[in-house]
């Protein structure tokens, strides 16, 4: 067998694996139907499971930065928080159909994401930590000031949408919303899905594992991190901008340094560097939070907190097999 | 003018103070500890309650203050923080935070969320002009205190015995040990005198910065940016970052109050483009 033979078996060998990869699997077109299901059977939960989607689209796209790009961030909010507003001010000020809005949304944070990859090249870890927090900071800053654009800390109230496609009106009880969160969220994980299983979704992986030697074998890194991060900002952007639309609100609270922890919890509930990490972290992380402040509204931060000790104490995979806690080795 | 760069200078040392930990365990462990804030509301409340509860006087709640919370620091090193020296940044940030989530609302349960009020002894109170400088005696008591423990500091890491081991112990902890240096009691130390700092800082700052349950997330941010912003390489970084910031602050809050925090996160996002090893680190340093 000639070489250049043995090349082309083992270029398809590898084009196989990555098409096997990229293959719908049995329990994703179950977890569609599910979806899907869920929109009629939601009732009075709608509004719950409406949220659930909001925080998993999020998670997504802070999922793609983190997980499949390992930049770390402890300002994702600031993305979110600019779509929420951008949304509610274009419904305001220009015109109220939700579907242009998102748009407009998710156009306006990737161009914000693209502005911020620039700073975010270079450093080190705590570099990026530090200037992802001071983003989120200062737009949170900047919302809180430019009260006769944001209405400052009482929020952008009374935005009213217009109906989605023309016929579906958003009503109280969120089936509306929760359909709209839903399909929005389809659709971004199917667009993600692709990248990640794409050659430049392998790209990302291995500049996030080893960024130098990505770059010696010819690979741009800055410009896969810019094009990364513009495309995590944009989906962070379409969360919050369907966080406003349904809601009819946006506030400060979209900037907070609480979400963005809160996010980065989900993600490592759920699971980083898993497409579908981010839906069932979640799914686990809103359910508790019901549950807990149900019980002990004012202080469930604290347990909060105590979760997140322990988790980072045992690791996640430890987590669900108690017994093994005590025992020395391990990961530590 | 010249009283509001005292007054910068003031905060800026407290900050300074409050921050030295964090700079220690940050750059020479290498640990992301975002609960240090929580150490310092420690020492705040270990003041508070010793002088409104058991009417010990000021002075002497502070080396108090400072012992309870280095004692805390050291159980929590040998608890809790040790297995995750090390682990990836991002798991140190979420465990840290966590730690901070805790302390913010087991406060606000134990004591509650009333913001605490300290009234310094009548010697310190008040303030007198130097030649059109207004200088409050409180804001120069902790300068000459901070500025005493910076040399302090600064004497312990560079002439002792102590800090040479500790930066052995950092620069390769593989060695330093084969070296037959403790590794681990040397960290447990540094990280309880830090910690302790922290809650001297708390103490000192209590009536400056206002002590309630959510100080440590409060004050997070900044001293974040002063340990980032200083560099993490030597303990003169994080003092002339300490002392910009407090100044930047203090006259960004009396020329313009609207902006508040937005000049401060503003002035670090530059400062960290421009040089991301922070002002005084040098590059390629861990």
């Amino acid at each position: 067998m000639s070489a250049p033979d043995r090349q082309a078996i083992s270029l398809e060998k590898v084009q196989a694996s990555l098409r096997a990869a990229s293959g719908w699997r049995w329990w994703e077109i179950a977890l569609a139907v599910v979806a899907i299901a869920s929109v009629f059977l939601s009732g009075r939960h709608a509004l719950l499971l409406n949220e659930i989607a909001i925080l998993a689209l999020f998670a997504l796209s802070l999922d793609l930065i983190l997980g499949y790009a390992g930049i770390v961030s402890l300002g994702h909010a600031a993305f979110f928080g600019f779509g929420a507003y951008t949304a509610a001010l274009f419904a305001k000020h220009v015109m109220p159909d939700p579907l242009v809005g998102l748009a407009v949304a998710v156009a306006g944070t990737a161009v914000l994401g693209a502005l911020c990859s620039v700073l975010i090249m270079r450093g080190s870890d705590l570099t990026r930590l530090m200037i992802t927090l001071g983003v989120a900071a200062v737009l949170y800053e900047l919302a809180n000031k430019l009260d006769w654009l944001t209405g400052g800390a009482d929020g952008l109230q009374g935005v009213v949408m217009g109906k989605l496609l023309g016929t579906f009106e958003f009503d109280l009880f969120g089936k509306t919303a929760y359909a709209y969160s839903l399909a929005v969220l389809a659709v971004c994980v199917l667009i993600t899905r692709r990248i990640v299983h794409s050659p430049f979704g392998y790209s990302l992986k291995a500049l996030r594992d080893n960024r130098l030697r990505t770059q010696s074998i010819g690979l741009s890194v800055h410009l896969r991190l810019v094009a990364v991060y513009t495309l995590g900002a944009a989906v962070a952007g379409a969360a919050g901008a369907l966080m406003a639309q349904t809601s009819g609100f946006a506030s400060l609270d979209g900037f907070e340094f609480h979400r963005s922890a809160d996010l980065v919890l989900v993600l490592v509930i759920g699971g980083t560097a898993y497409l579908y990490g981010g839906i069932f972290g979640a799914i686990i992380f809103k359910l508790l939070h019901d549950l807990v402040s149900a019980w002990t509204p004012q202080y469930w931060t604290f347990w909060l907190g105590l979760f997140l000790v322990v988790l980072m104490l045992v690791g996640r995979e430890r987590l669900v097999r108690p017994w093994t806690w005590f025992k020395r080795g391990g990961q530590a | 003018m010249l009283t509001l760069l005292f007054d910068g200078i003031a905060y800026g040392m407290l900050l300074f103070v409050l921050s030295v930990g964090l700079a220690v365990t940050m750059g020479l462990m290498n640990f992301i500890n975002l609960a240090h804030g929580a150490f310092a509301m420690a020492g705040g409340y270990t003041t508070v309650l010793l002088m409104n509860k058991l009417g010990v006087p000021f002075l002497a709640t502070l080396p108090l203050a400072f012992l309870f919370t280095a004692v805390l620091g050291a159980a929590f090193e040998r608890t809790l923080y040790r297995p995750m020296y090390n682990r990836p940044h991002l798991d140190q940030v979420l465990f840290s935070i966590g730690l901070v989530f805790m302390a913010v609302t087991g406060v606000d349960y134990i004591i509650g969320s009333q913001q605490q009020m300290i009234s310094v002894p009548s010697w310190l109170q008040g303030r007198f002009d130097l030649a059109d400088v207004g200088i409050g005696k409180y804001r120069l008591f902790i300068i000459v205190v901070c500025g005493l423990l910076t040399v302090a500091l600064q004497m312990i890491l560079s002439r002792t015995r102590f800090g040479s081991r500790l930066r052995a112990a950092v620069d390769d902890p593989r060695v330093a040990r084969g070296l037959g240096i403790n590794v681990n009691q040397v960290f447990l130390l540094t990280f309880a005198v830090g910690s302790g700092l922290a809650g001297l800082g708390g103490a000192l700052g209590a009536e400056v910065l206002g002590l309630e349950p959510i100080f440590p997330l409060k004050f997070m941010v900044y001293f974040l940016i002063v340990v980032s912003v200083g560099g993490t390489t030597t303990i003169t970084g994080p003092l002339l970052a300490a002392l910009l910031l407090g100044i930047a602050d203090v006259f960004g809050k009396y020329y313009a109050p609207k902006l508040g925090a937005f000049i401060v996160y503003a002035l670090m996002i530059a400062i960290l483009t421009w040089r991301p090893q922070g002002l005084f680190g040098q590059r390629g340093s861990k």
